[in-house]
């Protein structure tokens, strides 16, 4: 025997793989962070550094980041519930059965879905909101709120697709009467309607044309665009920067601290996300996904309802002719949001909430006017206005539509002449003040669908709904 | 220094070549694809000629929902048939016969329909659609193709047997 050498410690497999991955540990100076974030695929998402104020969490409320973490729960249990479904009439009915009673995990996964699709519409909603409240839409970030919406409209398409696939009554009649809107549209209505559903009337063919839809082209858009919106956000220089009211009324130069994305960037993310993926496993846990009778195409039920996020449309649908109340007030609305950015420029308050606090009074006008008057409209329009009983020779899209329209914008001009006039308000609160009248309006029509309509979609107080 | 306009100008005739073919390579791709999505044409019971029965299965002022073939043969006092879709011309509600009302009662929006399919309750802007009925060696015969949209009633839409 030679001289024994002292034996060196040698590192264990794991810590062999661990050292391959991240070859120098997460570093301990700034430096060195900041060159792991410029390094890495993922990590470079993000700048190097900061400012310290878009760090606060009442600034974005983390919305846009929960969106996108919502966006991959989705992915994730979709591309599993995909193992357990059949894109055929009844099958995929059967299968959703079998999902709920005799796969491990299965409902699990299917009510991780269900609530996390609903969840993301409201999420990007008030996301869209933040961005509006706080004028962060405004140049350089135009192009920004275009993506944004167009990524809104594909979650609703994408949510809208998804709730045919279960192919009960609840999804029967939704996308019924869903797509029969489409079919006011002037010329093309029928034709498209027919395409979209691939016949006469909901059927195996639809459920083929959704579910394609559903699981690769809106999901595979809506990953392409969001990539290219945090890559906007970036290249608009990061965040808008939060102000106070004060601050942007004094109009003095803030002074902006900046720190590194490691730790102080990541590790709220982090747990941002982690809490939110808890609750949501707690809640997919508790509450089920609604699941009704097999869909049978000679029972309408009654009252038959939209999904929820289009009961506001629905509601519209019981004051107006379709062409109005789901075509052509729905559309210029949304043509709206789409052109705000270029017709609302002023600058000068972008990252503060409100804008002004004459912009904040105005909002809560807004609100408060819309929380009277939408449903005093709804109820007077229930009772007592009969258009089509008081014009019965008019054409029902006269009677029941362009009249009805005059009636609700004239109040709208003059309101919007009062607030120029009397608060002195200039371009930007005005917009504010329309969007938000607007905007409450929406969601009283919303509540009210969901929660006042019962059976003959006649009005009914919410503890006295009949439940047949 | 020769003149630069020839070559700016077939620079321009080029450019505008591209446009034109790209549009046309856009259109005719868009084509395509509209193209192979158009519904295909099932020959299912729907869609096409259906036997609702003998004539005599029908009492005069009596409406029998046949669900296979989505229509109501409606025979009037006088012995006249109607074939009326059984599809809401609101939003497509499968729209229920009320026996003691007398009328058509969608549970969806609460349109109502006369016997004959018109509207007496908004917000169904046109009657119930039609479809063609013909009386074949005392059997009533339904062509379910196409509905026949409408916006009157005229008695030319009844047939005798
Ligand atoms: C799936 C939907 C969406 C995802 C995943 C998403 C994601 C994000 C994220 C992560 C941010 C960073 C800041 C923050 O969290 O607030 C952001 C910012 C932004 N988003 Fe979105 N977003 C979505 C929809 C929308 C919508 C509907 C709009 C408006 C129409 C919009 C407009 C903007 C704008 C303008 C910014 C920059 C804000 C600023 O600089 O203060 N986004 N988005
Ligand atoms: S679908 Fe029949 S009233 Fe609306």
């Amino acid at each position: 025997m030679t001289d024994e050498l002292p034996p060196t410690p040698e590192p264990s497999i794991f810590e062999r793989m661990r050292t391959r991955l991240t070859p120098d540990g997460v570093p301990s100076d700034d430096r060195g962070r900041m060159r792991m974030v410029v390094d890495s695929l993922i990590l470079h998402l993000h700048p190097t550094k900061i400012p310290d104020r878009t760090l606060r969490w009442t600034y974005t409320w983390g919305l846009g980041g929960l969106a996108a973490v919502l966006m991959m729960v989705l992915a994730l249990t979709g591309v599993v519930l995909l193992n357990n479904y059949t894109p055929a009439a009844p099958q995929a009915y059967l299968d959703i059965l079998e999902l709920n009673s005799n796969v491990w995990f299965g409902e699990l996964m299917r009510n991780l879905h269900h609530w996390s699709a609903n969840l993301l519409i409201i999420v990007a909603v008030l996301h869209l909101i933040r961005v509006f409240i706080t004028g962060a839409y405004r140049p350089p970030r135009e192009l920004n709120w275009l993506l944004g919406m167009l990524m809104l409209i594909l979650v609703l398409a994408s949510n809208f697709t998804g709730y045919l696939l279960p192919w009960d009554q609840l999804a029967y009649w939704a996308i019924t009467v869903g797509t029969s809107i489409i079919s006011y549209l002037p010329i093309i209505g029928n034709w498209l309607t027919r395409l979209i559903l691939g016949g006469p009337e909901v059927g195996p063919n639809t459920l083929l044309n959704f579910y394609s839809m559903h699981i690769a082209l809106i999901p595979l858009a809506i990953f392409g665009i969001m990539s290219y919106h945090f890559w906007r956000v970036r290249k608009d220089g990061g965040l808008s920067i939060p102000k106070s009211l004060d601050e942007s009324e004094s109009g003095a130069e803030i002074k902006l601290e900046r720190l590194t994305t490691i730790p102080n960037l990541v590790q709220k993310e982090l747990i941002y996300a982690i809490a939110w993926v808890a609750a949501l496993l707690i809640f997919a846990m508790l509450v089920p996904a609604p699941l009704e009778s097999i869909a049978n195409p000679d029972l309408s039920p009654n009252p038959a309802k939209a999904p929820w996020y289009f009961m506001g449309l629905q509601e519209m649908l019981l004051h107006f002719h379709p062409l109005v109340g789901a075509i052509l007030i729905p559309g210029l609305v949304i043509l709206g949001i789409f052109l705000l950015p270029f017709f609302d420029l002023n600058p000068r308050n972008v990252g503060v909430y409100f804008r002004s606090r004459r912009g904040r009074a105005l909002t809560l006008l807004a609100a408060g006017i819309a929380l009277i008057a939408t449903p005093a409209w709804v109820l007077l329009d229930e009772y007592l206005l009969d258009w089509t009983g008081w014009l019965p020779s008019w054409p029902s899209l006269i009677s029941n539509g362009l009249i009805p329209l005059l009636v609700i914008t004239i109040p709208l001009i003059l309101l919007d002449d009062w607030v120029r006039k009397s608060f002195q308000a200039d371009t930007e609160e005005r917009v504010l003040f329309i969007a938000t009248f607007i905007f409450t309006a929406f969601i009283i029509l919303t509540i009210t669908g969901i929660f006042f309509r019962g059976p003959g979609m006649a009005l009914y107080l919410p503890w006295n709904m009949p439940t047949h | 220094m020769p003149d630069p306009t020839p070559s700016t100008s077939r620079r321009d005739f080029l450019k505008l070549t591209w446009a034109f073919f790209g549009a046309a390579a856009a259109v005719e791709t868009a084509g395509i694809f509209i193209t192979y999505l158009q519904p295909r044409l099932a020959e299912g019971e729907f869609g096409s000629i259906i036997n609702a029965g003998l004539v005599d299965d029908f009492p005069p002022n009596s409406v029998t929902h046949l669900t296979n073939g989505r229509f109501y043969i409606v025979r009037l006092a006088d012995g006249g048939f109607l074939s009326i879709y059984h599809r809401c011309t609101h939003l497509g509600c499968t729209v229920p016969w009320d026996e003691t009302q007398q009328k058509f009662i969608c549970p969806c929006h609460s349109s109502e329909f006369d016997r004959q399919g018109l509207v007496t309750n908004p917000p169904a802007p046109r009657p119930l659609d039609l479809f063609k009925v013909s009386i074949v060696d005392g059997s009533v015969m339904v062509d379910t193709a196409v509905p026949i949209q409408r916006q009157s009633y005229e008695t030319a839409q009844v047939i005798y047997p």
